[in-house]
């Protein structure tokens, strides 16, 4: 095995955060089956992407799909990403549903003027006749030297962007679930998945159920502390919490918040009001993004409530370095989700 | 100086196109063309009133291009166009009354005040939008065409652009797709020599024809003269034929000249010169197929003067309507940030 593919399988043999009796399976499988639900479903549903039918198939996720479907529905595309947006605006705004893959989200940024300028206001902008059912599925790369084009977590250029949504799924379940949502939604839905979730297991119920878009969960309840974030952000947060609550008996809330767009205002607040203290984790760089709006709500919105000034953990305001040696230093750990959660329950 | 003459054939391809078809096809090529000509009149003569508050991009000098390749769609097929909209929409049938409205921003426009000028749309006879994004349209389109294939429902899509829009690396990322995927799409460039007021020799090189690219990209294409409505028929009907065939998509470089500047009412002057406008007046695209509907076709004068005394009424009456129609209020701001 590879020492990528090792990374991402030591990320995988942490514990699901929600653990309950049930089948259990990955994360890859989990969303194969969203997408073989809505194929077989849904015959407007088509996947599109560079690789989607190579023999790896997209991590997995398209793998031997071609063959099931046809080549008419599952299609490799020219190296052409805004045009290739562009194409699947309109093809949904006439009926048809596409799922579009991309390897990494740094691509996404070729397609802005796709996204923003049409997508996203299509609907708005003629008044309600046309709607764009499009799904976008990109995995954040981190690690294994990918460097500063390929880790990029670019959710928080997006967030401000009224019409679309922004699903960060962290467990097989979610995956599952909110995939199906994403593609029944009639709005422009991006899923930004994780590379490093992906070999993750969980319970997933082989059949097919929606996740609402828009609503957090809570992973684990405490009253001393609240943690919001999505993805693999979570992660840390829930082994910097657990560990936290044998070692210095602080109990926190863990919200997950599934979508950040849209975003459970009323879940951060519920929590917020109970502990007086928000840490906010992502994935994404800490300034203007995912961290600095959700700050902003506490502030806004809950200033009442907070016994402590707002923390936040995402990256710093650099590119996202290629070498392990810098990445230590650039990503948070589960050693400094510890101590930025001790510092605010200390003050 | 004139930078950029006519090289088509003026009157006298008319007038040999024209012995083809039957008086009434030519008289409704005309009235659709004169139409839009004073409609966009109307709109300049009136924009000073500063009511209508858009930018407005007229189409006058260019209706030859819009009408005579929208005469071969039917309602079911698909248009998407650039800024320049005003005469794509009312070609393919868009309703005078919603764009006069839109102008004003109000509630009865085509958009609801949301799009303005620049948004034209009318999905009842599938001018399915504009993009205000030079080339933002052509792969939107160019989904329309996939849709279509997919759907095995015949419909065919024609995206408008201007020769500027071919700037655009998308707009050829979008042709490349069509062609690997043989899809029913006809791009359709409008070539008016200026992009606001960059001349074209500034942008492409001098000896690179337009048409000549898209015909490397794999379309079939075709340059033509765009101020002969009968010359854009014939061109969008072997278009239609190919694609019709599954042969994949076609190109068709229309040149044309705008009378107007890039937006608003005047004729602007500064980046071109007056010698170069009167003489592409010279080559009037209505001012065309009007003398040869009287010389040939024994158009009576007093015909053309009844028609443009019913077109009139026809916009007097949008305008009457637009200026009467409601305002939209703080309600309707956030209705359709997301569909339900």
């Amino acid at each position: 095995m590879l020492w990528d593919e090792k990374l991402v399988v030591a990320n995988a043999e942490q514990k699901d955060p929600v653990n309950q009796d049930g089948r259990v399976i990955g994360s890859v499988e989990a969303i194969r089956e969203a997408l073989s639900y809505k194929m077989d479903e849904d015959k407007k549903v088509f996947l599109l992407g560079q690789g989607v039918d190579d023999p790896g198939g997209m991590f997995g996720v398209t793998k031997g799909f071609k063959e099931m479907y046809g080549a008419a529905r599952v299609f490799d595309t020219p190296v052409s990403e805004e045009g290739m947006t562009g194409i699947c605006v309109g093809a949904a705004m006439t009926g048809m549903r596409p799922v579009y893959f991309h390897n990494r989200p740094d691509f996404l940024l070729l397609t802005f003027n796709q996204l923003v300028n049409h997508a996203s206001k299509i609907h708005w902008m003629d008044n309600g006749q046309h709607s764009v059912p499009l799904v976008i599925w990109a995995a954040i790369g981190r690690g294994w030297g990918s460097g500063p084009q390929h880790s990029q977590a670019i959710q928080g250029l997006l967030l401000g962007v009224p019409g679309l949504k922004i699903v960060m799924p962290s467990t097989p379940y979610d995956v599952k679930g909110l995939m199906i949502s994403a593609i029944n939604d009639n709005n422009p839905a991006i899923i930004i998945e994780h590379r490093w979730l992906m070999k993750r297991t969980g319970v997933v119920p082989t059949e097919a159920y929606e996740i609402p878009l828009g609503k957090g969960v809570y992973r684990r309840r405490g009253n001393d502390v609240t943690i919001v974030g999505a993805s693999q952000a979570i992660d840390l947060a829930m082994t910097a919490a657990n560990e936290l609550e044998k070692e210095k008996n602080i109990h926190a809330d863990v919200i997950d918040l599934r979508t950040i767009q849209p975003l459970d205002e009323t879940i951060i607040l519920e929590s917020l009001k109970k502990t007086g203290r928000l840490l906010v984790v992502d994935t994404g760089w800490a300034v203007g993004g995912v961290c600095a709006e959700i700050g902003f709500i506490a502030a806004e919105k809950g200033f009442s409530f907070l016994k402590a000034p707002v923390k936040r953990l995402g990256l710093p305001a650099c590119p996202s370095p290629a070498g392990a040696d810098l990445e230590q230093f650039y990503y948070p750990t589960v050693a400094s989700t510890k101590e930025a959660i001790v510092s605010l329950v200390k003050s | 100086m004139i930078r950029y003459p006519y090289d088509g054939e003026g009157i006298a391809s008319l007038k040999l196109l024209a012995k083809k078809y039957p008086r009434t096809f030519l008289l409704d090529l005309f009235y659709k063309m004169f139409r839009i000509r004073l409609i966009e009149e109307t709109v300049a003569a009136r924009y000073h009133e500063d009511k209508m508050k858009t930018p407005i991009h007229l189409v006058i000098g260019q209706e030859a291009t819009v009408v005579g390749s929208c005469a071969l769609l039917t309602k079911d097929d698909y248009i998407y166009c650039s800024h320049r909209t005003h005469g794509a929409y009312l070609a393919k049938g868009g309703d005078l009354n919603a764009m006069i409205a839109e102008f004003y921003c109000r509630m009865t426009g085509c958009t609801a005040s949301r799009g303005g000028s620049m948004h034209l749309m009318d999905k009842s006879v599938g001018m399915m939008g504009s993009s205000a994004i030079v080339a933002g349209a052509i792969p939107i389109a160019t989904g329309f065409s996939l849709s279509a294939q997919m759907q095995n429902n015949h419909r065919k899509t024609v995206v408008y652009t201007g020769d500027a829009g071919v700037e655009e690396g998308v707009a050829w990322e979008s042709m490349n797709f069509a062609a690997v995927r043989k899809l029913p799409m006809i791009y359709f460039c409008e070539n008016n020599f200026y992009s606001v007021c960059s001349p074209l020799h500034y942008r492409q090189p001098d000896n690179i024809r337009i048409y000549k690219k898209a015909e490397s990209f794999g379309l079939k294409s075709e340059c033509i003269d765009g101020n002969n409505v009968l010359a854009v028929y014939e061109a969008m009907q072997r278009a239609l034929d190919y694609v019709n065939n599954g042969s994949g998509p076609a190109f068709i470089e229309a040149i044309t000249y705008r009378w107007r500047g890039h937006h608003g009412s005047e004729e602007d002057m500064g980046y071109r010169t007056p010698e170069e406008l009167a003489h592409w007046k010279t080559k009037d695209p209505v001012a065309l197929l009007q003398q040869v509907l009287i010389e040939d076709f024994s158009l009576p004068l007093s015909e053309v003067e009844e028609l443009r005394q019913q077109i009139t009424a026809e916009i007097n009456k949008a305008f009457a309507f637009a200026e009467q129609s409601p305002h939209p209020t703080r309600d309707d701001l956030m209705n359709y940030v997301y569909c339900d």
